[in-house]
């Protein structure tokens, strides 16, 4: 019997730090979520005399993906990121954070352009009032302009599949 | 020459005072600091980290408390984007419960277990059941 007890406890810590070791630490739930995305008007970077808002693109389901030649986790994110923009799910926007200039446009130029555009955030700014702290993230907003979702870390071929996919769908028809 | 010296110590006064407010707005900086997680260095708190994030955090709450913001509005800035996750004192609330007085919740348990378990033992102490008492009588005559 008490044997028993010893054996389930064991177990039970087991799982519990199982568990645990699979959680990943660096996914902090973003409070984010359900709130209105924050507001920002700044240049587009191929056209640094052009300004680009998120309320431009109200009404419609998009997404913002934040990105920098720098982050390399992003060079693997980008082979989906560029499929994902010519299935025409939504409508891809890049956030290039705390980049050069002609670093950013180098690295489109080098390994592809998936974004209908990308704004500029030289100093973070925009990238701190959007909670961004481990490049790449990725924000599917609503037509109310509002964030719905948010990957932390590169997006996988399976995280549009499965999530990010059935998601826009329903999105769509709200 | 007498006004030449007192402008120069005006100047001396105001610049030490810049100074001293200065040093005392780095103070409350890296006090706050201190109580924020860095998020990209988990371990750290925005004033140990150097990451580049932490330092634009830093900045962030420097421009605050420089344009007359309240400690408490900084951290709810700072909670508003990246969750109490950042505070290094996570607040008391339903989902932090377990957090809080979990521990508290297993030493109850444990003191209960072990409290049982003493009185148990002290229990079959004392009832020596008859035949044993007979055996170890027994024994001790041998």
């Amino acid at each position: 019997m008490r044997l028993a007890w010893v054996g389930i406890i064991f177990i039970a810590l087991v799982s519990l730090l199982a568990v645990g070791l699979r959680l990943d630490p660096r996914e902090v739930p973003s409070p984010l979520i359900g709130k209105p995305a924050p507001h920002f008007e700044l240049p587009v970077l191929q056209q640094p005399d052009k300004r680009f808002s998120e309320r431009d693109l109200r009404g419609k389901v998009w997404i913002l993906n934040v990105w920098a030649s720098w982050c390399v986790a992003c060079r693997d994110e980008h082979p989906v990121l560029l499929e994902f923009s010519k299935s025409a799910a939504a409508p891809l926007y890049g956030l290039n954070y705390k980049d050069q200039r002609d670093d950013a446009l180098g690295w489109l130029k080098r390994f592809g352009d998936p974004y209908r555009l990308s704004a500029f955030d030289l100093d973070g700014r925009i990238g701190i009032d959007y909670g961004v702290y481990g490049v790449p993230e990725t924000y599917v907003i609503d037509k109310r302009g509002v964030i719905r979702y948010k990957r932390i870390g590169p997006v996988t071929g399976e995280l549009v599949r499965d999530k990010l996919i059935p998601l826009l769908n329903e999105l769509d028809r709200e | 020459m007498n006004l030449i010296a007192s402008s120069a110590l005006a100047l001396l006064v105001a610049v030490s005072a810049a100074f001293a407010d200065d040093a005392a707005l780095d103070r409350r900086v890296m006090e706050l600091a201190a109580e924020l997680r860095c998020l990209v260095c988990q371990n750290q708190s925005l004033a140990e980290s150097n990451a580049g994030l932490a330092v634009d955090l830093r900045n962030q709450i420097r421009e605050q408390l420089a344009r007359g913001a309240s400690e408490r509005e900084v951290v709810d800035f700072m909670v508003a984007r990246y969750g109490d996750f950042v505070l290094y004192r996570p607040p008391l609330k339903a989902s932090t419960f377990l957090l809080w007085f979990g521990p508290f919740v297993l030493l109850i348990a444990g003191t209960y277990v072990l409290v049982r378990r003493v009185r148990r033992q002290r229990k079959m102490n004392g009832q020596l059941s008859e035949a044993d008492r007979l055996r170890a009588e027994q024994l001790l005559k041998e």
